[in-house]
């Protein structure tokens, strides 16, 4: 174990903290032998969590009081290594907040950031990371050659989140030098019921093939059927068909659940991306030549038209 | 309103990606317009028609002084370009790219930047945002909707629930989704007119930019390896017989799904 001591970027919202930072608190016990969390916020309702995932301290900086994350955050954090108090690794999740906060704190320091990685490994006093390219066809392993602090970005589902039984993690507050001017003004919530995409146990998404937004109905109805999450390719995104918090893929959510189905979606890398981590995957599309059927362990070469309702069908009667 | 955009010049996607033998992506070819700047380009032109006049400037970075993406962007109906191409820019990172396109908005004194909020080839998803720190104005990353009001910038940015209205003051980066507008397709008298429309091709050394800080030399990382990923094993492919429902029922019930 080379590392020290590393920081991951903790994000919560309304004091549940985020999967993928419970990911990556895990994967960094595995490599450091402390691990500290830093936080943009108000941490004493998520301490306990952290605290329980390995976390002994949480570095937070209190309320942002509707600031955008990336400022205020980035420049709390670059004041505390500037002062001295730098860890040997920072970890983010590759998410909205934590592309910003990374980004204004690789500038900040200096420093390269490396983003979307599934994987990394201390080997001597190297820190190499692991990036799939094309699509998820090739893994480019790279090494960080400026010293520490490095930092670097994940995507959702890279590791497994287990509790390691601690206790509540130390709330430190930091000082933040610049709040930004970017500021909430009103937050819109959009409603949905049932599993969430990222973490239900099936999904089923729609794509192009639908033909038209009033389609995406039988999507809506057979993820229902097997107690699942609609999705979504891009491209029905882009048109407006459902909004954007449907969309899986390299620019949406990563889903890896136990069953995804396909229905009209040909498989761009962009959706591949989001979706081939997935444990079964089923496609429905009438092109035999679709790219959706390379990584699909059923193949349905047909009308989504007709399977579709066939399917529902049957799945009501049962 | 004067705004630039940063417009990306990627290989095709529709092509197989190369990689080069230092393992960085092959860049040689002819380049396209990344669709996800195509975005940008659309909002800037929309938002200085509303402003009643100004200048959209296009900001690349790219090598051999590779312009075919720009072409397309000026033939949308952006006013000129700055090309950054320097051969001391291979292997760069998102940090030295920032750097690069950061040290040319500066020419331009725009009131707001837009960009894509990744590119379609590296998607590394953090270079707008560097770009603003640099720069040290403010930003608002992932718009769906922008409005010029004044100073003040107002966007719907998109998160996980669904939508933050956020406000800053000009200038300052703001990064768009795709779908935010939806882009003009270039006219033919658009395309004539962007043969004459100026390209500034500029170096690092014009930028006043070492070299040695940018580029593989001050990337801060190196490739160690690229390897296959491990690939899925072929599944069943059938041909809808009418009975192609019942193939998905028995898949689901052998798995207890159902």
């Amino acid at each position: 174990m080379a590392l020290n001591r590393i920081w991951v970027y903790a994000e919560a919202t309304d004091g549940t903290v985020a999967p993928t930072t419970l990911e990556l608190l895990s994967k960094a016990r595995e490599l450091a032998g402390t691990v500290e969390a830093v936080h943009g916020g108000d941490a004493s309702d998520i301490a306990a969590t952290l605290g329980e995932y390995g976390a002994t301290k949480v570095y937070a900086t209190g309320d942002l009081q509707d600031s955008l994350p990336g400022v205020p955050v980035a420049s709390a954090v670059a004041k505390l290594i500037q002062d001295g108090d730098a860890p040997d690794l920072l970890l983010f999740a590759t998410s909205y907040e934590g592309r910003d906060v990374a980004a204004r704190l690789s500038v900040a320091l200096d420093k390269p950031v490396i983003t979307n990685n599934t994987d990394i490994s201390v080997e001597g006093d190297d820190v190499i990371v692991t990036e799939p390219v094309f699509g998820g066809t090739k893994l480019v392993r790279t090494r960080f050659t400026t010293p520490a602090p490095n930092i670097a970005l994940f995507r959702p589902k890279s590791f497994p989140a287990e509790p390691a039984g601690g206790g509540a993690a130390e709330v430190v507050t930091i000082e933040v030098p610049d709040h930004g001017t970017a500021k909430v003004k009103n937050r819109h919530v959009e409603e949905t019921t049932g599993p969430k995409l990222d973490e239900a146990d099936v999904v089923v998404s729609g794509g192009r093939g639908l033909g038209e937004a009033e389609k995406y109905q039988m999507i809506e109805e057979l993820a229902k059927l097997l107690k699942g999450a609609p999705g979504a390719s891009r491209a029905i995104v882009d048109a407006g068909w459902v909004p954007y918090s449907y969309q899986v893929g390299q620019t949406g959510k990563v889903v890896k659940p136990n069953v995804y189905i396909a229905a009209g979606i040909s498989g761009a890398t962009q959706h591949l991306v989001g979706m081939k981590g997935s444990k079964h995957i089923i496609a429905i599309n009438k092109d035999p030549e679709a790219p959706i059927f390379s990584v699909a362990d059923l193949g349905i070469v047909g009308d989504v038209h007709k399977v579709l309702p066939k399917l529902i069908e049957a799945l009501q009667n049962r | 309103m004067n705004v630039v955009v940063c417009a990306k010049q990627i290989p095709d996607p529709a092509e197989p990606g190369k990689l080069e033998a230092d393992n960085t992506l092959d860049r040689s070819g002819k380049l396209i317009l990344d669709e996800s700047d195509s975005y940008g380009v659309e909002m800037a032109l929309q938002l200085v028609d509303a402003a009643g006049g100004g200048e959209v400037t296009l900001v690349s970075m790219a090598p051999n002084g590779e312009t075919g993406g720009l072409r397309t962007a000026l033939a949308m109906g952006a006013d000129k370009a700055i090309l950054v191409s320097d051969d001391a820019l291979s292997g760069a990172g998102a940090l030295d790219t920032a750097k690069v396109l950061a040290a040319a908005i500066k020419r331009a004194e725009p009131d707001l930047v837009l960009a894509g909020t990744e590119s379609s080839d590296g998607y590394t998803g953090t270079v707008p945002e560097q770009i603003a720190a640099l720069l040290g104005v403010s930003s608002i990353t992932f718009a769906k909707h922008i409005e010029v009001d004044g100073d003040t910038v107002k966007v719907h940015r998109q998160t996980e629930a669904g939508y933050d209205e956020v406000e800053t003051t000009t200038p300052a980066v703001v990064s768009v989704t795709a779908g935010v507008v939806e882009p003009r397709y270039p006219s033919f008298k658009g395309i004539m007119a962007a043969k004459s429309k100026p390209v500034e091709q500029l170096t690092l050394a014009d930028l006043g930019i070492d070299p040695s800080t940018v580029g593989a030399a001050g990337a801060g990382q190196e490739i160690v390896s690229v390897e296959d990923a491990p690939e899925r094993e072929a599944g069943e492919i059938v041909e809808d017989d009418g009975e192609g429902h019942a193939k998905i029922v028995a898949f689901l019930e052998n798995l207890k799904v159902i």
